[in-house]
């Protein structure tokens, strides 16, 4: 079954959606999407110097995403106007991975498999890392939950509770770095924020509960993945983009929904 | 033994200094409230007792195991982020509905656990938030500006329902408040704080000190009368000074 990359595929998508969904919302939660964006451009950083000192590209990815995630987050304890300073940095560490792999030499990198991801071409090995690191991070926040939600409500009343909120900071910020590792191949370092936002925020307009709109956010992220895979083949379009404009969709039926349903018990 | 001990506690917060010398303390069953105008640095001390902030001088000590119900001033709610208010009361413990449903009888809004946090109004949103402070079974209550937002009428209901809650648990109570009027006449003990601590003492003490005089102006006086009641008593004639103010003994002399 796995031998057959269109079953990889779907397979290494899903793993990625399962993850994204809960990690997304909270994403949405505190305002952290341009904490995504800046830590997901980073991963080109990481691309480059893992083809440079010829090591993983997913532990080059995922280091140079927790160092941007924990420099952002440093910044953003010392109440830097963050706006300005995540767009610099987000940026900047996109630009500066780009020019380090136009240095590199002999290597002839197809870049935009990076940027856009490429997920026909997981092999064995890449699903396997992917299943694998999505599953830690989908265990670090059912572990973490009420932590996490509690300090996503107010870090005072988690203090309150003997909840550190540095530390759930800190658990948000490594699950980052490593969905943003898994996630390369599948949407590209552009588009990875948009995988952990747009199922997100469509799930928030059905959702009533945390637990309900986490869910919900899993399943859009699937439908989005099974659905993109099917438009990439079907068109020759570039898989990750595809799996984002599925998602985009998603997001606008259930807002149309959403806003239909409260207008009508409005009246 | 007391339940939060503070020793001459400084705190500052982005540089600068907003609390100097502090020395506190709080014991199991009492009701202190502590008042100071805007930007007096109450809010920074209740935080800095709760272990949000950390002191840059002196000691706080807390009693083992003790737990605090905390009820913010306000909490935000990202729009993105549903929340009823039964889910709400399970943090950071889960509660069984039977439970969620007695507390929320007990502050005085039964009939709110399926609705949204978001669609209620100022009165229930606070009670909501003491109701997750109770399902707590705090040692202490920390409220801080709980009824900012509140008319008043609201108001003396909020600070009626915290004095039946603390008859009942036998909880310490520590509010935080930019007026008198309403919340001082339960207290056992009001300081009076901006910067460092200005006076403390009984609340007719501290009503009648030239410090909290001096930071309030007299128009208050009159309006305490709103929410007087039996407890309305001197219990401490001795109003404790940590600060070298020649008021010292005209306070006393006031008391007496």
């Amino acid at each position: 079954m796995l031998d057959d990359f269109l079953m990889r595929a779907l397979l290494a998508g899903l793993a990625v959606a399962v993850a994204t969904g809960p990690l997304g919302c909270f994403v949405v939660w505190r305002r952290m999407a341009y904490f995504g964006d800046a830590t997901a451009h980073a991963a080109i950083l990481g691309v480059a110097l893992a083809l440079g000192f010829q090591i993983s590209i997913f532990i080059g990815t995922m280091v140079v995403a927790l160092i941007m995630a924990m420099v952002v987050a440093a910044l953003a304890g010392r109440g830097w106007a963050m706006d300005t300073t995540l767009g610099v940095l987000a940026h900047s560490a996109l630009a500066f991975g780009l020019v380090a792999v136009s240095f590199l030499p002999n290597v002839r990198v197809d870049l935009s498999a990076y940027l856009f991801g490429d997920i026909l071409a997981v092999s064995r090995f890449d699903l396997a890392v992917i299943a694998l690191g999505s599953a830690l991070v989908l265990g670090l926040i059912l572990w973490r939950w009420q932590g996490l939600l509690m300090s996503t409500l107010s870090e005072d009343l988690a203090q309150s509770a003997g909840i550190n909120p540095g530390r759930e900071r800190m658990v948000l910020t490594l699950a980052l770095a490593v969905v943003v590792a898994v996630a390369l191949k599948i949407v590209g370092a552009l588009l990875i924020a948009a995988l952990l936002i747009i199922p997100a925020a469509a799930a928030r307009n059905l959702a009533r509960s945390p637990e309900m709109m986490a869910l919900f956010a899993m399943a859009i992220g699937a439908v989005s993945v099974f659905g993109g895979l099917q438009l990439s083949l079907a068109q020759d379009t570039p898989s990750g983009p595809s799996i984002v404009v599925i998602a985009a969709m998603i997001f606008l039926a259930t807002t149309l929904g959403a806003t239909l349903v409260q207008n009508r018990s409005g009246r | 033994m007391s339940l939060i001990t503070a020793n001459s506690v400084s705190v500052s917060y982005g540089g600068r200094r907003v609390l100097t010398g502090i020395d506190f303390q709080i014991d199991r069953g009492e009701i202190v409230t502590i008042v100071g105008p805007n930007g007096s640095g109450k809010t920074s001390f209740l935080r800095t007792l709760l272990g949000v902030v950390a002191p840059d001088k002196g000691r706080i000590t807390r009693a083992k195991g003790m737990r605090i119900g905390y009820v913010p001033q306000r909490l935000h709610l990202d729009p993105g982020l549903p929340m009823p208010v039964a889910r709400f009361l399970s943090l950071p413990t889960r509660q069984s509905p039977q439970e969620i449903a007695e507390v929320l009888g007990r502050v005085g809004v039964p009939d709110v656990a399926r609705q949204n946090m978001a669609t209620l109004s100022g009165g229930q949103f606070q009670r909501v938030l003491l109701a997750r402070a109770l399902l707590i079974r705090p040692d202490i209550l920390m409220l801080d500006e709980p009824t900012a937002g509140l008319d008043q009428p609201g108001v003396a209901a909020f600070y009626r329902l915290i004095e039946d809650v603390r008859r009942d648990l036998g909880c310490a109570v520590l509010s935080v408040s930019h007026d008198l009027h309403v919340v001082m006449s339960a207290s056992d003990r009001v300081i009076c704080i901006n910067g460092h601590i200005c006076c403390e003492g009984a609340p007719q003490v501290v009503r009648d000190a030239p410090e909290y005089r001096a930071l309030f102006g007299l128009g208050t006086g009159g309006a305490l009368a709103l929410y007087q009641h039996s407890h309305d008593h001197v219990h401490d004639e001795n109003c404790a000074h940590n600060d070298n103010h020649n008021h010292a003994k005209e306070h006393a002399d006031h008391a007496g």
